[in-house]
């Protein structure tokens, strides 16, 4: 009897083979997470802004002040002990001012770029969804709005539509969605034609069934992505509207017409202006810093 | 196939135009009140005449029709609260500041973008990388009015080193300059970093270094130039940034260009000049994204219209 052939041997299964490492194999979400949170700055900007958002909603309880009372013999305080930024030249209290500011900052960033993202991300879902001729057309009226320069059609609709926060939001809505439709729109067109889009099809599913159930939650990677980047586009166009004078209305402050007011008495009363301009940088800074890591968390590209 | 395109950017360019020219008009059609209102109630008779003078008396039609026949000529009308003077006339004013100020950015932004950011992506890795891209992150983050005042109080008031405000010499200029192009030279050094890591560790690189060419040869001839393609295409919204950027560090420095004169006439609900001035801004920046685009097709061979970033 000739010797077996090695080659043509029965396989044997050993058990460290089938070993299963389920680190390998974490969802999309969890692995995204965990590198977010091996990511130590992009830690510290999330702390720094929950610290923030918790201290804009219990900041202004900490004083006996409210971002109105009037002290007119206190006006220009330095930091101290009764004041703890100082007072400004009505002699309202800084710190309490700055923590409503910080208030009406943040929710107007946020409110705005959440509304820019459902806008967004319907627009562009639909157009890379029903694709040829309307998304042609739908492109290409989102290609002339975008080619408009973007902070000069806000600033044209608040000299129409009259300052206020409403209005703010409603602005930078108008104009902020575009770029969040594009990205939406590319990412649905590549969606579309996968295999896993086709057996969903394939297993009979309506269209709006595909598009709101599969295609929309693929993208959400690059939705939370563009939210964390927008919010800072957001507070950015706030504080700018405001600093022009086209903000909120006295006596409520945001932190641009409070860095608005603090340049005026810049050269006495620097810390006027450099506390609300302060806690507008790092607020940006918190939320860009946060946006990049997600980004390099989330990326499908280099998700294994 | 090039004609092509440039015939349906240039399409696309009109039609955006167009579409600024109508949005701005029918939007200060529908502004509630009299541009001519004031506080003390203004007799009748002088408000028609006013009113008749302007021509805001004939119907919106005709009116919309001889404010489309004034953009043609270039006639933008007069200006409603400063009697006798004509927008063109406040843009050739304050175009001719603005411009100088913007360009000097612009060259800051640049210069100083591609060489932090070709540092960085070259030094990947390294402590001088993380330094240049957080630093990078904090431009992006800090508003340009915030650093236009801290540079104000820190340069021209604690230290002396530069005149506080007004225009005229060229130290005047500089901290708006810098101000201004903070945000582009983060946002170039950026792009750069990320565009110029990708073509380094392609396989030509690696040639070019077996060859053995010096640093600056293999980066002049063939780094610099596929990377910088990325930055190219956001050059046109980089230019309107530092536009924008210019109406509040115009009115921070007190320099009378023409982003001084939009905030200005916001304030003072001067709707002639806002129109007049909107539409010059958005045909530069249109004009702009439109040679950018153009330029990109020419330099690029691979790129195909749909790939061209309209931004």
């Amino acid at each position: 009897m000739p010797e077996k052939d090695p080659l043509f041997l029965p396989y044997q299964i050993k058990e460290k083979e089938i070993h299963y490492d389920a680190s390998l194999y974490l969802s999309y979400w969890r692995s995204g997470w965990k590198k977010l949170r091996a990511n130590r700055l992009a830690m510290a900007a999330l702390f720094c802004l929950i610290g923030l958002m918790l201290m804009a909603i219990v900041g202004p309880m900490l004083t006996p002040y409210t971002y109105y009372d009037t002290h007119l013999q206190l006006k220009n305080m330095k930091p101290c002990k009764m004041f703890w930024l100082g007072s400004d030249e009505l002699g309202r209290d800084l710190f309490t001012r700055m923590w409503w500011g910080a208030r009406i900052s943040l929710s107007v960033g946020m409110v705005a770029a959440v509304l820019d993202i459902i806008v967004g991300v319907l627009y562009g879902a639909i157009s890379g969804f029903i694709g040829g001729r309307v998304d042609e057309l739908l492109m290409r009226f989102a290609d002339i709005l975008h080619s408009l320069p973007y902070l000069l059609l806000v600033i044209l609709l608040m000299v129409i539509l009259g300052p206020g926060i409403f209005t703010m939001i409603v602005c930078i809505t108008i104009t902020g969605w575009i770029n969040m439709a594009r990205l939406i729109r590319g990412q649905i067109l590549q969606l579309k034609t996968t295999d896993f889009a086709l057996a969903i099809k394939a297993l009979g599913a309506s269209r709006w069934r595909i598009l709101l159930k599969h295609l929309i939650p693929n993208t959400l990677g690059s939705i939370v992505t563009m939210l964390t980047l927008t919010i800072p586009t957001a507070i950015f166009a706030e504080a700018f509207l405001s600093f022009l004078g086209l903000g909120v209305q006295a006596p409520i402050a945001s932190l641009g017409t409070m860095a608005h007011d603090g340049l005026s008495a810049l050269r006495y009363y620097p810390w006027r202006l450099f506390f609300p301009a302060g806690c507008i940088c790092i607020t940006m800074l918190c939320f860009n810093i946060l946006g990049d890591a997600l980004r390099d968390a989330l990326d499908p590209r280099i998700h294994l | 196939m090039l004609f092509r395109i440039i015939i349906k950017k240039l399409a696309i360019l009109l039609i955006s135009l167009f579409f600024v020219v109508s949005l701005t008009f029918f939007l200060f059609k529908l502004v509630p009140g009299d541009p001519f209102a004031q506080e003390q109630a203004v007799p009748e008779e002088i408000l028609h005449s006013m009113h008749h003078h302007y021509g805001l008396d004939r119907p919106w039609y005709v009116q919309y029709a001889l404010y489309l026949k004034g953009i043609i000529t270039w006639d933008l009308g007069p200006s409603f609260k400063y009697e006798g003077r004509t927008v063109n006339a406040i843009i050739k004013e304050g175009a001719s500041i603005s411009l100088v100020l913007g360009a000097e950015a612009l060259l800051i932004a640049l210069i100083a973008g591609i060489f932090l950011g070709t540092l960085s992506a070259v030094k990947r890795g390294s402590f001088i990388d993380r330094l240049c891209m957080i630093g990078a992150v904090v431009g992006i983050s800090v508003p340009n009015f915030i650093l236009a005042t801290f540079l104000q109080y820190i340069f021209s008031m604690k230290w002396g080193l530069f005149p506080v405000a007004r225009w005229g010499s060229f130290a005047q200029s500089v901290l708006p300059a810098v101000a201004l192009a903070m945000l582009p030279t983060a946002f170039i050094a950026r792009l750069l970093r990320a565009s110029m890591v990708e073509v380094l560790l392609q396989d030509y690189i690696v040639t070019a270094k077996v060859k053995g060419l010096s640093f600056m040869r293999i980066w002049a001839c063939h780094v610099f130039k596929n990377s910088i393609l990325t930055v190219m295409t956001y050059l046109a919204p980089l230019c309107s940034s530092i536009l924008t950027g210019s109406f509040v560090v115009e009115r921070i420095f007190g320099i009378p260009g023409l982003g001084s004169w939009f905030v200005t006439s916001i304030l003072n609900r001067d709707y002639t000049v806002i129109m007049g001035l909107t539409l010059f801004y958005s045909g530069i920046l249109m004009a702009s994204v439109f040679l950018v685009d153009v330029l990109y097709t020419i330099l690029d061979p691979r790129i195909k219209l749909s790939k061209v970033a309209y931004a």
